[in-house]
């Protein structure tokens, strides 16, 4: 065996200067030898067909893929012919062969961080390092397309490839993966549905029975001061739109893709992103299950698995955690000249209430009270079907006060007199909090990356004014699917991807919607004034584009500039504390697992945090994750009860020092909402 | 030695249960479900021991609605050979799951039947106990600890009773209900789960089963209004004070 490996060192070493690492074929099987041999002679044509038609059955797996080389250029055939990578085309044709995901029981395939340490140093041969190890290696699934996140965008994408693998008569695997338990049970949204990209993904929605039934049948805004309310010309324009459970609306959606032979897995959470030795994106790792809080490993420990896709789609929802890191790795909003994103934090409940004061189709907004001039955000009130109500604050990230607490805001608002009526007598049926772009047109970064593209809100595609993200985060799911698969059926780029965007109505829409949000950094009255300005008279052809301010957790004063807030205490009735909130989320995670929050440096809570901006974290937070108590010495310390955690990403978004780090936790974990 | 466990499709543990608004029941549309967890100590219990080298076969059965089908393939996922589905859509209570289980080990005759003390849902803890009096099976329930002899054919079944620890011998074929802290059922894995989608169901009705499931429970009389109407009933009408 390692006569052939030395053949294959010194041919390699012929086309690349870099030195081959020793081990990288040990513990390979012959027949991995074999084909290794084969595919470097520059000749491609026949070792193409030995490899897929071998007779002999046991080859028709092919033990690696390999990946060609750098550019996004999905075609291994022509990779092949051109350059030196010369073997790295025909192990990719062969994979092709097989169009579903199949097992590889590959030992010795490692991700990127293992290749970064230099252990892959053949320049053109791309292909995995493989580092001895003492941990089990982990399994691989190969498919053609990976799509992280069973949200609207990630869906609309799925189902976009298997219509087009339809129309073209070829077929292509896609896998989702999902961190929820179920489909829908990490999704929450107000929510007035614009069905403009829904009529373009799947027309016959109304037949089949999607969860959308209830037209908004009239549009309230209100400006709200203490005890009064002021009603002021809508804005929105919610004319044949519809108020709908985007929970629900999703879970219907996965039953669509799931008709359509898309492989969705729900309760397995994607934790690291796969590189190859060209820093190009292959695919992603589920965690590891069954780690107990100390590291060590339970007696169901599960090595995760790696999902290789030849188009990894990132469709995580606002501050996706691996979108994060591939938007810093790439330097994506840099490459698109666009300003950091901007967020705002959302609470909502559902709420059944008394039959006479419920009107099916109503749509209310609100500004002003309980938030500050200085705070922008607004409430909503939906009546959906069934006597059940959606209700919410949304308080935007880049508030100065330190001592706000949206939870207790939001408690404060359903006691305002022209609210707290509808409620009175009802019960909450679920509670939950998530946050939401409102960087929009200013924000959006360079979507495509090495391997893949970001979808939906994990770039970041909100029109603030009309607070409505699902159209745009469908359709642009639909975009990359689009020239997903173009790459995989004709080898173009996913390039493609950002220019369909520029093209598309969401690249107009959010372009006539960008100056309202910013206006309002010069607080409420200017920003309505502004926002009358660009909506009445600019009509969205205004010359400028207004900046953003500082990012979110720059803008947090220091404690000594405020007071601290006085909440009232909750009734019971209309308000309620958080544990009582945190139980009708359902939200749960296995106890014995480490924590998922990890701070960068865990001395700076109690050295930043509580003494300079008094402890934020405690605040922010609606699931009452972090918490300030007294150790046995008297000292308040952080304590992170992770196991409340609603994946909402605020503490990512607003800790002052960036500390805190929201990492993603066991699958299966975290809230379940089913109507929200 | 087949080894077969009954499980249960309830609503998951974690979810916050609701009465419907006309009060007939508890809400369970919208709403996540997924395997009992004793039942799915019960399947760990069976994968161990077939991983032991005591058993050929595991085959996880359910009974209820068509969407029973996804807990079964969960079941195949961690690691079950054999699914069957009696696809019944009205209630079942535990003797017409008792009497169907009955059936079922006629027609596989495994050696070996495990279920979970209790459902979440109706927290009944009677189905077990009633399959072993419909098979005069020997019974070992709130199993906290079991260890198979093969050649002796007999299961010794540690449980856990109000007084503390008991221990039992029973001789195989028996049947065993779980309870808390006989195992930590494990993960079922992506790869597994891609494989039990494609896995086939062996699908029964009742009728094919000869089981009749109608409840031989019934509810009948009158809601009266007050306790004076009650004694007045009582005492004048049904003559019984």
């Amino acid at each position: 065996m390692f006569r052939f490996l030395s053949k294959s060192n010194n041919t390699i070493r012929k086309l690349s200067s870099k030195s081959f690492h020793p081990t990288l074929y040990a513990s390979s099987s012959p027949h991995h030898c074999k084909s290794k041999i084969s595919t470097i002679h520059p000749q491609i044509a026949s070792p193409i067909s030995s490899n897929a038609f071998d007779p002999s059955g046991s080859s028709s797996k092919p033990s690696d893929s390999r990946y060609p080389t750098g550019s996004p250029n999905g075609s291994p055939f022509f990779r092949a012919l051109d350059r030196n990578s010369s073997f790295s085309g025909p192990q990719m044709a062969v994979n092709r062969f097989f169009s579903s995901g199949y097992l590889l029981n590959c030992k010795n395939l490692r991700n990127g961080k293992g290749n970064r340490r230099g252990f892959l140093r053949v320049g053109s041969f791309v292909g995995e390092s493989r580092a001895f190890s003492s941990e089990p290696d982990r399994e691989s699934m190969e498919y053609d397309v990976v799509i992280v996140g069973a949200g609207p965008s990630g869906l609309s994408a799925a189902i976009r490839l298997k219509q087009m693998c339809r129309a073209k008569d070829v077929d292509f695997s896609v896998c989702v993966v999902e961190k929820g338990a179920e489909v829908g049970a990490h999704i929450l949204s107000g929510n007035v549905f614009e069905p403009r990209a829904l009529d373009e993904l799947l027309p016959e929605w109304k037949q089949e029975e999607a969860p959308i039934n209830v037209p908004v049948s009239s549009d309230k805004f209100w400006l709200l001061t203490k005890d009064r309310a002021f009603s002021l010309p809508s804005p929105f324009d919610n004319k044949g739109n519809y108020i709908i459970s985007l929970s629900q609306l999703v879970r219907w959606l996965g039953g669509k893709a799931e008709e359509l032979g898309v492989e969705i897995y729900p309760g397995f959470a994607a934790s690291e992103i796969l590189y190859d030795a060209n820093h190009k994106v292959i695919g992603i790792g589920t965690n590891d299950m069954g780690i107990a809080k100390d590291g060590s490993k339970k007696e169901n420990f599960q090595r995760g698995v790696e999902l290789r896709g030849r188009v990894t789609l990132l469709a995580e929802g606002c501050r996706g955690s691996l979108s994060e890191k591939v938007l810093r790795d790439y330097n994506l909003r840099e490459k698109a000249q666009a300003q950091h994103q901007t967020y705002a934090l959302g609470i909502k409940e559902v709420w059944e209430i008394d039959e006479g004061k419920h009107k099916t189709g109503t749509v209310l907004h609100t500004l002003g009270w309980p938030l500050d001039h200085k705070t922008y955000g607004g409430s909503f009130l939906y009546h959906m079907n069934d006597r059940q109500v959606s209700i919410g604050l949304v308080v935007a990230l880049n508030y100065h006060n330190p001592f706000l607490n949206p939870y207790e805001e939001f408690q404060k608002l359903k006691h305002h007199p022209a609210i707290k009526p509808l409620l009175e007598g009802g019960t909450v049926l679920q509670y939950g909090a998530r946050t939401l772009n409102e960087g929009g047109f200013q924000s959006i970064p360079y979507p495509v990356f090495p391997g893949g593209a970001i979808i939906g809100c994990s770039a970041g595609f909100l029109n603030v004014p009309k607070i409505k993200g699902t159209h745009t985060a469908m359709k642009s799911g639909m975009l990359a699917a689009e020239a997903a698969f173009d790459v995989l059926h004709e080898g173009s780029s996913m390039e493609k991807y950002w220019d369909g965007l520029r093209n598309s109505w969401i690249w107009e829409e959010l372009h006539k919607a960008r100056n309202y949000r910013p206006a309002f950094e010069y607080g409420l009255v200017p920003g309505l004034a502004l926002s009358a300005l660009e909506h009445y008279v600019l009509k969205g052809r205004s010359p400028l584009t207004l900046k953003h301010g500082k990012p979110d957790h720059e803008a947090t004063d220091v404690a000594q500039l405020h007071s601290p807030i006085q909440y009232p205490k909750p009734d019971g009735i209309v308000s309620f504390d958080v544990p009582t909130s945190l139980y009708r989320s359902n939200t749960n995670h296995d106890h014995d697992q480490p924590s998922h929050l990890h701070l960068r440096d865990p001395q700076i809570p109690e050295r930043v945090n509580l003494p300079d901006f008094a402890g934020p974290e405690s605040r922010y937070c609606p699931a009452r994750v972090y918490e300030y108590v007294p150790d046995e010495k008297g000292e308040l310390r952080l304590q992170i009860n992770a196991q409340n955690c609603l994946h909402c990403k605020a503490c990512d978004i607003k800790d002052p020092k960036q500390n805190i780090e929201w990492t993603v936790p066991e699958g299966g974990g975290g809230p379940g909402y089913s109507a929200m | 030695m087949k080894i077969m466990v009954a499980i249960k499709r309830v609503v998951d543990y974690a979810v916050k249960i609701r009465v419907k608004s006309d009060k007939s029941g508890v809400e369970t549309s919208n709403v996540k479900m997924s395997m009992n967890p004793f039942c799915e100590i019960g399947l760990e219990e069976a994968l161990r021991i077939k991983e032991s080298g005591l058993a050929s076969e595991v085959i996880a059965v359910s009974m209820g609605p068509s969407q029973c089908v996804d807990t079964l393939r969960t079941g195949l996922a961690m690691g079950a050979d054999r699914a069957i589905h009696v696809e019944a859509s009205a209630t079942l209570y535990p003797l017409s799951v008792a009497k169907l289980l009955k059936a079922l080990v006629d027609v596989e005759k495994p050696g070996l039947l495990i279920l979970g003390k209790q459902a979440i849902d109706d927290d009944c803890n009677q189905t077990g106990q009633m399959v072993a009096g419909l098979l005069n099976w020997p019974q070992g329930t709130f199993a906290s600890k079991v260890v198979l002899d093969k050649e002796k054919e007999v299961a010794t079944v540690e449980r856990e009773v109000d007084g503390g620890l008991e221990t039992l011998c029973l001789d195989l074929p028996a049947v065993i209900t779980t309870d808390l802290r006989l195992n930590q059922p494990r993960y079922a894995t992506l790869p597994n789960i891609m494989k039990a989608k494609s896995k086939v169901i062996k699908k029964f009705t009742p009728q094919e089963l000869n089981v009749d499931i109608k409840s031989d429970l019934e509810v009948q009389g009158v809601i009266v209004s007050s306790v004076d109407e009650l004694i007045d009933k009582l005492k004048n009408e049904a003559h019984v004070i």
